[in-house]
């Protein structure tokens, strides 16, 4: 049986929410080309330096915060009732929370276009970080409020459905992609209490006048509180698609249960006392909180190093069950032809390489090299950009089938699209790196200044331009394909075929029976999250506050 | 629970990779003295600077060996750095506090390690010593406002002779022309600057 059939109500939850996040990333996208055009001058007509930032702050909450999050919610739906093999108890509620999460999302981004548009009266220049003072109307903050709140609620039905379950079958292991996404929900649940209190306690009030001043090092600590969390947010449902989907993909099965679960656990555990990292060259910070956070941020390399090994090893496995022999050759008998093994693989070695870029940005001194220079945003396009949104595209050409019931079509341009993108990505991202080395900043509308000489090696900054915007258009090009993939495939006829696809998974060569059943006791690993938590911000915050909540404090400045 | 031998290895060299890492960066700070921006403790009010050390921004000698620059970031200008460049002596301690008036800004020497944030109610404090007369370029690169490309300055490090021990920065103007022209013939070897709190 195929999904859509076996929950028709989960199943069209699960298309609204994607629909939302591929209308984000495909306006998101444009705007993107936008960006790449007039940052490196080769087109600064069609709009102003100034709206350039409103530009750039719709593009960073279309991408990072509204795709993102709509894909997870529907990822996580599909994931919890297909491995639970249950429905949700009310769709009422389901329906609730996705209609929180796009009114709020709808709000927000009107209140970004107010800064373009003259007759909506609202200005939210503020870019996707909003740090105090710089003020956007209190319509952009409610907006990401219900975002945030409305994505809760998708927490809490993954939790409700498996505590359900789990009163049915008490003495069987949670399935691994339940399991999943509950850590990945809990993880978001701590994290997101630092930006839903810096919105909803101090700039929200802020902005409709409430209160005078808010304290900037206060707020944007609690920013940075849910800040680097939340890429692990974004890059655990891609996990999620690795480790349970992708082996079956490349012809084989997981390696390891036990161990996703063990990664999935340090995960919740690290994620969220390690976002002082962006905050090195902060003043009012001690070196002393900044070193024992950089300790952390480099522990969390354990789990993704991890993941690498399971990874490879999975799709090795599989490669020899197709007959792949040899040391490296077997690489030859993966499915490459199919974009959802590509596109993930793909997306795989753009987080290797990614990886080791963080590490540099991890670095305590060494990051003074490249804080908020076009390297950080060279950085996350690898990341979020692709490691995640590529898997995303790539995981949906093999799950659109399973939702909608029909085939998927258009299929030489779904097969095209990962290596498009690859490519394009790696042009644009390599340039932004290498332009950050010499010191361009990043969010900058027009990076050239009279007094400033940025050195570039090897290559002219103006060759790294011509990168730059030659990949944005590879990559508008590559998003074209997949949304003409998914929009034909959605308005196309349910087929008397039977569909290529099934949402069968084999199970784990080594199965969840063989790791101990404490990882499966999400009690025990909120309460270490928490203690953890206490030592890494307790100091800090209590040290912010101890001179009053809202000083040294600042008056809204209108962005 | 079963972890497969390769697996295990995997994970004895992870680990060791990353006490190395975390290890260079101790190296870093310890043995070469780099570190990054920490706390002075000091905290102002964004609306009263002039009650501060940034009520008269610019340089000054503090003894024969410290220089230290009182900077202001404000939208969307340096004081000193942006109407006339920051004047800082070669081979010699050189402090900077920086602040900010209105919002948060960057305040980036590049090509250096000077590389920090600029919060209203802080105080952003880097100290360091450069090698040689040279002449740098400061960029803003926190988004803060509609006029942040336009914020940018230069700083122009001289001989240590050409600045007056007991005049005020403004003074040090009047060789300004000079010490922009040695900068252009001095070396272009890169400085290393050390950063610490």
């Amino acid at each position: 049986m195929t999904y859509i059939d076996d929950f028709p109500g989960e199943a069209r939850v699960v298309r609204a929410a994607f629909a939302i996040a591929f209308a984000s990333i495909g306006l998101g996208g444009a705007l993107g080309v936008l960006q790449a055009l007039f940052r490196t001058g080769y087109s600064r007509s069609l709009f102003s330096a100034v709206d350039y930032y409103s530009i750039l702050t719709a593009h960073g909450v279309l991408m990072a915060l509204v795709f993102t999050t709509f894909f997870i919610v529907g990822l996580f739906t599909w994931g919890v009732t297909r491995s639970l093999d249950t429905g949700f108890r009310d769709l009422r509620f389901t329906w609730g929370w996705l209609g929180l999460m796009t009114l709020g999302t709808v709000l927000a981004f009107v209140s970004v276009l107010g800064g373009i548009v003259g007759w909506i009266p609202t200005h939210a220049a503020v870019l996707y970080t909003f740090y105090a003072p710089l003020e956007a109307s209190p319509t952009f903050y409610l907006g990401l409020a219900l975002l945030i709140v409305g994505s809760w609620g998708a927490g809490v039905d993954y939790v409700l459905a498996l505590r359900e379950w789990r009163a049915d079958n008490p003495d069987e292991r949670i399935p691994l992609q339940t399991f999943m996404a509950v850590a990945t929900m809990l993880l978001w649940f701590v994290c997101t209490l630092g930006v839903a209190v810096e919105v909803v306690v101090f700039l929200l009030p802020w902005s409709l006048g409430l209160i005078p001043r808010v304290d900037p090092l206060l707020t944007r600590t609690l920013f940075w509180y849910f800040g680097h969390a939340v890429v692990y947010f974004w890059l655990l449902p891609a996990y999620f698609v690795w480790y349970t989907i992708f082996p079956k993909l490349s012809g084989g099965r997981l390696f390891s249960d036990p161990l996703a679960r063990v990664v999935f656990v340090l995960f919740l555990v690290l994620s969220t006392p390690v976002g002082v990292h962006h905050q090195y060259g902060d003043p009012g910070l001690s070196q002393g909180l900044k070193f024992v956070q950089m300790t952390s941020t480099y522990f969390i390399l354990l789990p993704s190093l991890l993941t690498a090994f399971t990874v490879v090893a999975s799709m090795e496995h599989g490669a020899r069950q197709r007959g792949g022999k040899g040391l490296v050759k077997w690489l030859r008998a993966l499915p490459w032809e199919k974009p959802s093994f590509s596109g993930i693989a793909l997306a795989g070695l753009a987080f290797a390489a990614s990886g080791f870029g963080g590490m540099v940005n991890a670095g305590l001194n060494v990051n003074a090299l490249v804080h908020n220079t076009m390297w950080v945003p060279g950085h996350f396009h690898l990341t979020v950009g692709t490691a995640v949104a590529l898997t995303f595209m790539a995981i949906t050409y093999w799950l659109l089938p399973q939702l909608s019931g029909k085939r998927l079509r258009l299929r030489t341009l779904a097969a095209v699209q990962p290596y498009l993108w690859f490519v394009g990505m790696v042009f644009m991202s390599n340039a932004m790196h290498r332009v950050g080395l010499a010191g361009v900043p990043r969010r900058t509308s027009e990076p050239q200044y009279e007094q400033v000489i940025f050195n570039t090696p090897i290559a002219t900054i103006g060759e790294l331009h011509l990168q730059t915007v030659g990949g944005a258009f590879l990559l508008f090009a590559s998003l074209l394909c997949f949304l003409a993939v998914v929009v034909s495939t959605w308005l196309g006829d349910r087929g008397a075929e039977p569909l290529a696809v099934n949402g069968h998974i084999p199970e784990a060569l080594s199965g969840p029976e063989h790791g101990p059943s404490i990882l499966d006791n999400f009690r025990v690993w909120v309460v270490l999250t928490f203690l953890l938590l206490l030592i890494a911000y307790g100091p800090p915050l209590a040290a912010m506050v101890q001179n009053g909540l809202f000083a040294p404090g600042s008056a809204p400045i209108p962005a | 629970m079963e972890i497969h031998r390769l697996e295990k290895i995997w994970l004895a060299v992870s680990l060791v990779f990353i006490v190395a890492l975390v290890a260079s960066i101790v190296y870093g700070v310890a043995g070469m003295g780099v570190g990054t921006v920490g706390d002075t403790g000091q905290q102002l009010d964004p609306n009263g600077l002039d009650q501060t050390r940034f009520a008269d921004p610019g340089g000054h000698w503090v003894d024969d060996d410290h220089y230290v620059v009182n900077v202001v970031a404000r939208q969307f200008l340096f004081q000193p750095g942006t109407q006339e460049p920051i004047m800082v002596p070669a081979n010699t301690t050189v402090t900077f506090y920086v602040t900010s008036p209105d919002v948060v800004h960057g305040f980036d020497v590049v090509g250096t390690h000077l590389n920090a944030m600029v919060i209203p109610g802080q105080e952003t404090k880097l100290t360091t010593e450069f090698d040689e007369p040279k002449s740098y370029g400061i960029v803003c690169h926190e988004y803060c406002g509609a006029g942040h490309q336009s914020m940018a300055g230069q700083l122009i490090v001289v001989p240590a002779d050409e600045l007056p021990k007991n005049g005020s920065a403004a003074s040090g103007n009047a060789t300004a022309t000079n010490a922009t022209a040695d900068a252009a013939n001095a070396s272009a070897a890169v400085a290393a600057p050390e950063v610490s709190a």
